[in-house]
């Protein structure tokens, strides 16, 4: 049984349709990447899977539930977790504050159970030396990296990571990549909307396509890349 | 990689905090015992300094900490002491008893007036609250066995009748109405304590850490699984009874109502906005401060008349423009002392190898 899956979502921003009958499921365990042009909807489609909107038209299913019309933070409770393009920390608390309010809210648990789980993110996502600064005060890679490990700190099934390679150095990019892949690998489905194909190629194992709010491919990494209509569409090559 | 020898802790507790909490029990044990050694007068000021505290952090509470700036407390406050009036009058309660009336009465008032002010952002939010506030009040000056319009009093009976009235006057040796004002005192030390220690206990918790979250970001809060209405309404609710049970003990004392003073903007949320603003809004110390100084500068102005008024609010717009975090907030930004620290920090583990 998929953990996830979206059967025929519809949404619509006045006339325009940014999400058009998109229909695709993910497996437990899985990493799948999107990719597309930018306003092809692959931010719209998380917000959907998210409830942070609302779909027109088609079902939104997660773990064996129909969560369409779930709110977000029952979503969350449920065990989608999610990063935001734009990083959104909580300015005026901590790193580790950030952290804590996630784990406590998100798994609904007492303060005092997720110290130690939140120390351990904060080491695997490289945040620990930052722990106690105000997230107001960090700068981009660590706010992307606070963005992914409040998002883990929730305990999710499902991560939804949003760009969050997009700007990096190569060795940035490098290590966040490591980090990613150390997440898929204790179980976490994972499904990643990124620019950097490189960074993408190196976790997941399939890749959807997205362009004006439709699905026009999905499959293997090699498969896509060689796809002379995703070629085109994507990459802008005249094949 | 270092070693994991250390375990994870989380600190709260600052030095400023440790010698402040001995402080603090030393002045409300000194403030138990006050009605020995203190004129009647003295703790007349006390019990208004104390009353005000408490509208101070409760309001403090929404607009700070939830982000909910209410215009409108003085409903909670004249609804709060017309209940009492009316469990006293009408039902011929104990007025203590009446108090806790009062109290349920403005919470229960807070479920449709947050139905409706919760609709509303920002601004409009504020003018919703001071129109459920006036609705309020025309309503209850149709109360004609209350007085209506031109109010009514207390009778004296009732008041000097109150629980432990007889005691207070065989322990300190004191007339009826001398003993009305010393329980009325300690009701107002004990409201002040346990609002400050309330306040305090639900920024500790997690759900004070969810409100941060929703102020500094709403989306992302609900995001990370925080039901940011469902906290909004426990602190509209929260606050409107500790209002309300204070504007109930405040009329006790006063033992005279009417529609007008009761429901008072000025008396009950300008004054109030004033004290929090200039001590520092989103902390528990700063209306601490407000209160002290707003009380100095009545003392000192007061024979001024209106000029008090225009003074007031001078020194408000000037603590505004090069203070805004209040004077609290400035201190505590200079020095950093934290009196009732909230911060959490993390400790041990590699932190500390």
């Amino acid at each position: 049984m998929p953990i996830l899956e979206l059967d025929h979502v519809a949404k619509r921003f006045g006339a325009l349709k940014v999400t058009d009958d998109v229909t695709f499921s993910v497996a437990p365990g899985e990493a799948l990447g999107i990719i597309g042009p930018n306003g092809a909807g692959k931010s719209t489609l998380f917000n959907l899977i998210t409830g942070n909107l609302r779909v027109d038209a088609g079902r939104v299913s997660f773990d064996g539930a129909d969560v369409t019309r779930m709110p977000p933070m029952a979503r969350c409770h449920a065990g989608v977790g999610r990063t935001f393009q734009i990083p959104q920390p909580f300015e005026k608390l901590t790193v580790f504050e950030n952290l804590v309010v996630a784990a406590s809210m998100g798994s609904r648990k007492a303060e005092s159970e997720v110290t130690d789980p939140c120390a351990e993110i904060l080491v695997k996502t490289g945040l620990i030396d930052r722990a106690n600064m105000l997230a107001g005060g960090l700068g981009l890679l660590q706010r992307k990296r606070l963005e992914l490990a409040r998002a883990l700190a929730t305990d999710p099934k499902l991560l939804l990571l949003d760009e969050i390679a997009g700007g990096l150095t190569e060795a940035e990019c490098q290590s966040l990549v490591e980090t990613v892949r150390s997440i898929h690998d204790t179980g976490v489905t994972i499904v990643w909307i990124e620019h950097v194909l490189h960074a993408l190629n190196a976790v997941v194992q399939r890749l959807l396509v997205l362009n004006f709010g439709k699905v026009i491919g999905i499959g293997k990494p090699e498969e896509i890349m060689a796809s002379s209509a995703v070629r085109e569409i994507y990459l802008g090559i005249e094949v | 990689m270092h070693g994991r020898t250390i375990p994870w802790r989380v600190e709260t507790r600052t030095k400023a905090s440790t010698v402040f909490a001995v402080i603090a029990a030393l002045i409300v044990i000194a403030g138990l015992v006050a009605p020995i050694y203190l004129p009647r007068a003295t703790l007349q000021d006390l019990f208004f300094i104390l009353t005000m505290l408490v509208l101070a952090q409760s309001w403090n509470l929404l607009a700070g900490y939830a982000g909910l700036v209410s215009v409108g407390q003085q409903a909670f406050v004249g609804l709060g002491a017309y209940a009492m009036f009316a469990g006293v009058v009408l039902l011929k309660l104990d007025p203590l008893l009446a108090m806790l009336l009062g109290g349920v009465a403005a919470a229960l008032l807070a479920i449709p007036a947050g139905f409706f002010a919760f609709r509303l952002q920002g601004a409009y939010f504020a003018i919703g609250t001071w129109v459920v506030a006036e609705i309020v009040r025309l309503v209850v000056a149709q109360w004609k066995t209350l007085g209506g319009g031109t109010g009514t009093s207390l009778p004296g009976t009732a008041t000097r009748a109150m629980f432990g009235t007889d005691l207070v006057q065989r322990l300190l040796g004191v007339r009826p109405a001398q003993a009305v004002d010393v329980i009325c005192y300690w009701l107002a030390l004990l409201l002040a304590v346990a609002t400050i220690f309330t306040v305090y206990r639900l920024l500790r918790s997690r759900h004070g850490l969810a409100l941060a979250s929703v102020r500094d970001n709403q989306e992302a809060a609900r995001a990370i699984g925080v039901d940011a209405r469902r906290l909004r309404a426990m602190v509209y609710l929260t606050s409107a009874f500790l209002t309300g049970l204070v504007g109930a003990l405040i009329y006790v004392q006063k033992a005279r109502i009417s529609p007008d003073a009761a429901f008072s903007v000025i008396d009950w949320t300008a004054y109030v906005i004033f004290i929090v603003v200039i001590g520092g809004i989103g902390t528990i110390e700063g209306p601490i401060v407000g209160v002290l100084i707003f009380f100095g500068l009545q003392k000192l102005l007061a024979d001024f008349g209106s000029i008090y008024l225009l003074a007031l609010g001078l020194i408000g717009i000037v603590i505004m423009l090069f203070a805004p975090q209040g004077l609290w907030g400035l201190f505590a930004s200079r020095t950093g002392i934290q009196l009732l620290p909230v911060r959490r920090l993390l400790r041990g583990g590699s932190l500390e190898t």
